[in-house]
């Protein structure tokens, strides 16, 4: 109990850490998802192969293993594209030293993942909103664009904010995987501890307890923007 | 105003639409009747390309529809649409449902869309209502927004589509009224409708389809008086 409260500074840093690389991570997701997610509905079919193949490709790996990829396999595909890298004093360099910082990997992995799945959502978002909708604002002279920006998205937005929260949440809880590569986040925190004080139950016990709070007092924010939403209708 | 020149359209293998040809003058209000899946709708909706025609032409003011996305979006603001579910925007006040076709498409500055939504408004009776959400107002209020969203692009056509069919009896006069003011203002109009009393009052031609044929068009006193074609006689004895 003492060794947990004791840890207890160190295990909120790491939190913090987990919440910012999260709050990035599903800005960023956002981002990606929305223009993903649209690509998925364009006529264009190019571009619907890309997206379909991105999010194939994000959804159908470990979450585990594309960080993996960011974080060691990019330098070395850099190496191979450019051989050297040019210092400050224009002395080659051999890149292998390079090292993408960790944060910026763990960003970008978080980032891609989540950005494929918020694509589904807001692409189901978009078709849940009914023919009429789109036809009344093209019936109005309004561009497919126009359209989609002033009548469906608005509507959409609302429609995806459960299951974005729901996201939200299991990013949060998939951070822990950045414990591989040195991230020290709310769980990577809790190992280190345990390392030196032996005390895996309590610590680990600690450890869940604070994602609890985390991922609790989010699913409250989600519930009430979802009620106001509502009203606002 | 619209000429229909030969006008196909079929969903895969399904003919919905067969060689229509009619044309619809300057300030006509023209009626659409027929049977259920007599593609009336359909034929209404090639009018302003929410249905892309098979074949055929249509002019509308001369300009020839064609599936140019530049095009379509000007003769569309030219055309106002009524759908049978009324298809307001849920997220907008009636206000806004209104004054959102002058301001995103003409860039109409925002005070003067919004005096312009009022004035129409006022005009379908719903003054009293500019800041209610559509899911706040009754079927026959909702039609009347969508009425007056239609009409806030200065349209030179309107189209309706079954505009009381999704209604209560007892709304549907207050929809039908708006639109015998605007008949009488001169408005073009092309009435998709099952209201026989409608088309008998207002329209100055009605036009009877079935199978995806324009069967027989005439006065109103032609079709429902002494109509020649056995179809339409058959569709007229079950409804009247």
């Amino acid at each position: 109990m003492e060794i947990a409260i004791n840890s207890l500074p160190q295990l909120l840093k790491g939190a913090s850490l987990t919440v910012t690389i999260t709050v990035l991570s599903v800005t960023f997701g956002c981002i990606i998802g929305l223009i993903v997610g649209l690509a998925r509905l364009s006529k264009n079919k190019l571009l619907r192969l890309l997206a379909t193949a991105y999010v194939d490709f994000f959804r159908g790996t470990p979450l585990l293993v594309q960080i993996l990829i960011v974080y060691f396999g990019t330098p070395i595909l850099l190496q191979d594209a450019q051989g050297f890298l040019v210092d400050n004093y224009g002395m080659p360099q051999l890149i292998s030293n390079y090292a993408m910082p960790r944060l910026v990997a763990a960003v970008i992995a978080c980032s891609l993942n989540s950005g494929a799945y918020i694509a589904e959502i807001f692409r189901a978002g978009v078709q849940s909103i009914e023919r009429g909708q789109m036809e009344a604002a093209r019936s109005l002279g309004m561009s497919p664009r126009q359209a989609m920006r002033h009548v469906i998205l608005p509507q959409a937005f609302k429609r995806v904010i459960p299951p974005l929260g729901n996201e939200f949440i299991a990013l949060m809880k998939d951070t822990s995987l950045l414990s591989v590569i040195g991230i020290i986040e709310l769980t990577k925190s809790g190992m280190l501890i345990v390392a030196w004080s032996y005390e895996a139950f309590a610590i680990y016990l600690t450890v869940a307890f604070i994602y609890l709070v985390m991922t609790f007092t989010l699913s409250r924010v989600v519930d009430y923007l979802e009620r106001r939403l509502k009203t606002s209708d | 105003m619209i000429e229909v020149r030969n006008l196909d359209k079929s969903f895969g293998k399904l003919v919905v639409l067969r060689d229509i040809s009619c044309h619809i003058a300057l300030q006509e209000v023209v009626c659409v009747i027929g049977p259920s899946g007599s593609g009336k709708s359909t034929f209404l909706r090639c009018l302003n390309l929410l249905e892309q025609p098979t074949a055929g032409e249509i002019f509308i003011d001369g300009v020839k529809l064609t599936d140019n996305d530049n095009t379509i979006n000007l003769v569309r603001q030219n055309v106002g649409m009524v759908f049978q579910r009324f298809n307001l925007f849920p997220h907008k006040t009636a206000l806004h449902n209104v004054s959102m076709g002058p301001e995103i498409v003409q860039k109409t500055p925002r005070k003067e869309a919004e005096k312009i939504a009022n004035d129409l408004l006022v005009k379908v009776g719903l003054a009293d209502k500019a800041n209610v959400y559509p899911d706040q107002l009754s079927g026959g209020q909702q039609q009347r927004v969508a009425i007056a969203r239609a009409l806030a692009m200065q349209p030179k056509i309107m189209l309706f589509d079954e505009p009381t069919s999704a209604l209560d009896p007892e709304m549907v006069g207050e929809v039908l009224a708006v639109m015998k003011d605007l008949a009488r203002e001169g408005m073009t109009m092309v009435v998709v409708t099952h209201e026989m009393g409608f088309a008998r009052e207002v329209g100055d031609r009605v036009i009877f389809m079935d199978e995806g044929r324009l069967v027989e068009e005439g006065t109103p006193e032609q079709i429902f008086g002494n109509a020649e074609n056995e179809r339409t006689k058959a569709f007229l004895s079950k409804i009247l």
